[in-house]
């Protein structure tokens, strides 16, 4: 098990690497930065100062080592555009990304895992065909259309819901603030939080469904039956946790793909998170804070799939003693 | 007699389907005493189980009870709601299914699985629970039951998890257990042990036994009763001596004449008859477009001389640390020109293995292999293609050794294009001969597996090994996946190949009394050794190995088989 854990930490650690040399060679490739940040009127000297200043002079090996030596640390330099550190933009943005994923993530496996293990149960049934169909509407739809939507239904037309924002906010500690302590923080996540898990919540619920049927077939539920266990002792115990199995790692990815897809939702509901932080930069070309998203977007995904494989040998006592 | 604990009664199951009401199980009937093992016999397909299930109200919908009674202790049962019916399973009537692999959750203790049951049905505390799962497991003579208490099923072998779906069936002391092909997944000598498992349940605590089988085997050792079904129906019921020695139907004579004993050698298999199915079919000229191949210059086709084979079983970074498995460990036997040799040992004896690797899919860890005098573990590419052409292979499962997005034309014509033998527009009239060589239809290369039974899939699988004309046929338990008159008619169809096309074969089975009848010398195998080599008659005359005496004392006993059918046919040719 140990061995195992180890082995995996060390490919997650590799995965980072190669992603933290992408991240980097924007630097190097996309555009020159110096261009952006000094205006027509520079002199030679400017640029060569500012160059030295920010250790562009470098050769790429060291400018690479530097580079990670500073993302070891949190330290991902200076925000081309704002001239402040990129970690203190990024902390200050990362809780209204947080709230909204844990919220949306939240969303779509209790609805998701609910809905799936109700249409496999009640597979003729008619309730569960109408759920089955309208389910096409969440994969099928876009993020941007399906948010557009909800802000016609429920801010324009009906007005229950606030269109765009995190509404008030409380801060907790030194640098997190909280939406869920008010009302209006309260009523702004839940739109955003439905746009942005819908479509990971039917993902889920079809991925339940259809594991759960398999599930059912097999002999030792059967057997279950035949010793006369209760329906339900048989759906929730017995097939539920083998349907979880393969249902975990698809969520560890949704998770994953929740927080990065979040740029998106943030812009259509102007959150003020991480993603739209990162869109902005695209626009401004702020290199460091693109690099820095792309490193913290792909620590979130592997540590994310990390977590899910020792999770995996926690469920399925087979991995436990094979590993 | 006895009242009987459980009586079925003109019990007919319906399907409705979209082409009308089929109806798998027609008025059935038949009673189950205290104590008695009642064996249902038949071939797949034969309402066999449908009938359990129905007993036990485990009936798939749409499947229903239409007409009929179940009657338990006195009580008609088949009319309770499903409530009522779940509170019967597993408290009066138990249950064991075929594969103890998939009968147990995989990610719950068998412990769990068994105080759970045992809570359910008799309301006891988790401690009082545990104490009664340890003492069921004990009772099924698995040994430290209080440590297994505490493992999952992957941890028990075959035989022992078959012994945990039986404490599991016995939680609460049940009347009447419907056994469903209980020991078909198992080998021999598990077997034996879990049907005397059985036989003591039925003698000491007056169970009540249906043993569902397609194993006449397992009906002689193990029954008192036999009810034999086809089709749907009950042809015939008696006790175990009457239908065996004495069976008065046509349907139950033919069946028992396609068993094939370990005691007579037959020239061919007398095949089933009853009802227009899986008769005799005319093979024309076997050997045309044939050309019988050269005799091998030795006179040995196949000689294997210390062959091993290791699996890795845990990787390390250091070969120190490696831990491997040996699957097969100095073997050494020669195969005769024309003959054919007989491996035969238990699940995990490496008898596969060997034939994987004589047939170059898996790579020689030591040892060699010649063929003809050359030897194929130093071969190089071209002479490997060559060899190949003239080995070929048949599986196991001929359902899982087609595949289902090709058609039966292109299956069989695949080795002929891949070793390109023939020019394309000459394939279709060979694969059409190749077809018509195995007894199927002229218009049976346009359809999919899928449309084919197993045992003209079975037949297919031959068609395609015979493509490329090959001199050495491999073939791995091809008849373990099928029904005793399908099996015949693959055993006569290979008995005839042989013989016409000159072939040399290496035919694996574990099931002992086929091997009997189909080959010339046979090998016994054990954990990877060969233990011992002999001509067929001998072996079975005389076993020289102690565990080759062991084997052969386990073979279920076929002496109350009727030899009816049978004389004639060894007689007449």
């Amino acid at each position: 098990m140990l061995a195992f854990i180890i082995r995996r930490v060390g490919q997650s650690v590799l995965v980072l690497l190669i992603v933290g040399l992408v991240a980097f060679s924007m630097f190097r490739f996309v555009g020159d930065p110096i261009d952006n940040m000094l205006g027509q009127e520079r002199t030679i000297e400017d640029v060569e100062r500012l160059r030295t200043q920010l250790g562009l002079d470098q050769p790429f090996p060291v400018q690479y080592f530097k580079f990670l030596e500073g993302a070891v640390q949190g330290n991902f330099g200076v925000s081309f555009r704002q001239g402040r550190p990129v970690a203190e933009i990024i902390l200050e943005r990362a809780p209204a990304t947080l709230e909204l994923a844990f919220v949306s993530g939240l969303f779509a496996i209790v609805l998701g895992i609910a809905l799936g293990v109700f249409t496999a149960i009640r597979r003729d049934g008619i309730v569960a065909n109408v759920i089955m169909a309208s389910s096409l509407i969440g994969v099928s739809l876009p993020t941007f259309l399906i948010g557009i939507l909800l802000i016609y239904l429920f801010s324009v037309e009906l007005g229950w819901l606030p269109s765009f924002g995190r509404g008030e906010t409380v801060p907790i500690g030194s640098w997190w603030t909280t939406g869920f302590l008010t009302e209006s923080g309260l009523k702004a996540l839940i739109l955003p939080s439905i746009t942005l898990g819908l479509y990971q919540m039917t993902l889920i619920m079809r991925l339940v469904r259809s594991e759960m049927l398999e599930v059912l077939r097999q002999d030792y539920i059967r057997f279950a039956r035949a010793r006369g266990l209760k329906g339900r002792v048989i759906n929730f115990r017995h097939a539920l946790k083998n349907t979880m199995v393969p249902v975990i790692t698809v969520i560890g990815l949704q998770l994953g793909s929740i927080i990065a897809f979040a740029i998106i939702t943030e812009t259509v509901f102007q959150w003020p998170g991480v993603g739209l932080l990162f869109i902005n930069a695209i626009q401004f070309v702020d290199i460091p804070v693109m690099a820095a998203y792309l490193m913290l977007i792909s620590v979130m995904f592997v540590g994310i799939n990390l977590i899910v494989d020792i999770l995996y040998a926690f469920i399925d006592p087979r991995l436990r003693v094979a590993a | 007699m006895t009242e009987p604990i459980l009586s079925i009664r003109n019990l007919t199951v319906d399907i409705p389907t979209r082409h009308g009401l089929f109806q798998p199980v027609r008025n059935v009937s038949y009673d189950i005493h205290p104590g008695e093992i009642r064996g249902v016999v038949g071939e797949s397909g034969a309402g066999k189980s449908m009938t359990g299930n129905a007993v036990i109200g485990l009936l798939d919908p749409p499947a229903r009870i239409a007409t009929g009674e179940v009657i338990l202790h006195g009580r008609r049962i088949d009319q309770l709601d499903a409530e009522e019916k779940r509170r019967i399973r597993g408290k009066e009537i138990g249950m064991i299914f075929q594969d103890p692999l998939t009968s147990l959750n995989p990610l719950f203790t068998i412990g769990e699985q068994l105080v759970e049951t045992i809570q359910l049905h008799l309301g006891l505390s988790a401690t009082e629970a545990k104490a009664r799962a340890i003492d069921l497991l004990d009772r099924v003579a698995i040994p430290n039951p209080s440590e297994r208490f505490n493992q999952y099923p992957h941890q028990f072998s075959g035989g022992m998890r078959q012994r945990v779906v039986i404490a599991l069936a016995l939680c609460s002391e049940p009347s009447v257990i419907v056994a469903d092909e209980p020991t078909t997944a198992l080998d021999v000598s598990i077997q034996a042990q879990v049907l005397d498992l059985i036989k003591d349940l039925a003698r000491e605590r007056q169970v009540g036994v249906i043993l569902i089988t397609h194993d006449m085997g397992v009906i002689a050792d193990t029954t008192d009763q036999v009810t034999v079904m086809y089709n749907g129906e009950v042809v015939e019921s008696g006790t175990t001596e009457q239908i065996l020695g004495a069976p008065t139907h046509e349907y139950t004579r033919s069946l028992i004449a396609a068993v094939p004993r370990p005691t007579l050698k037959v020239k061919r298999f007398p095949l089933i008859g009853y009802g227009g199915r899986a008769t005799e079919f005319k093979i024309a000229d076997l050997a045309r477009n044939w050309s019988k191949p050269a005799p091998s210059k030795s006179g040995q086709l196949v000689e294997v001389e210390g062959l091993t084979k290791r699996f890795l079983e845990r990787g390390a970074l250091l070969p120190s640390m490696r831990r491997y498995f040996t699957a097969v460990d100095d073997v050494s036997f020669d195969i005769r020109d024309g003959e054919v040799f007989g491996l035969v040992g238990e699940s995990g004896s490496g008898k596969s293995t060997v034939a994987r690797m004589i047939a170059t899919l898996y790579p020689v860890d030591g040892g060699h292999i010649r063929f003809d005098g050359d030897d194929i573990t130093t071969m190089d590419a071209a002479a490997l293609t060559a060899y190949r052409r003239q080995i070929q292979m048949i599986f196991q499962d001929p359902f899982s050794s087609l595949n289902p997005r090709m058609k039966v034309g292109d299956i069989v014509a695949e080795p002929l294009r891949h070793h390109d033998l023939l020019p394309a527009p000459d394939i279709g009239e060979r694969v059409r001969e190749l077809l018509d060589r195995v007894g199927l239809s002229a218009d049976a290369w346009r359809k999919y597996p899928h449309e084919f039974s197993g045992g003209q899939r079975q037949r297919i699988s031959i068609a395609r090994a015979l493509a490329t004309q090959p001199r050495f046929l491999i073939c791995d338990e091809p008849t373990s996946a099928l029904d005793v008159s399908i099996q015949a008619q693959i055993l006569n169809i290979l008995k005839d190949l042989q013989e016409h096309l000159g072939l040399t074969m290496l035919f694996i089975s574990h099931d002992l009394p086929v091997v009997r009848q189909m080959c010339d010398r046979v090998g016994v195998m054990r954990q990877g050794k060969l233990v011992e080599v002999q001509e067929t008659d001998a072996l079975f005359a005389a076993p020289q190995h102690p565990y080759t005496q062991e084997l052969l004392g386990l073979m279920p006993k076929l002496d109350k088989l009727s030899d009816e059918g049978l004389a004639t046919e060894a007689a007449g040719v």
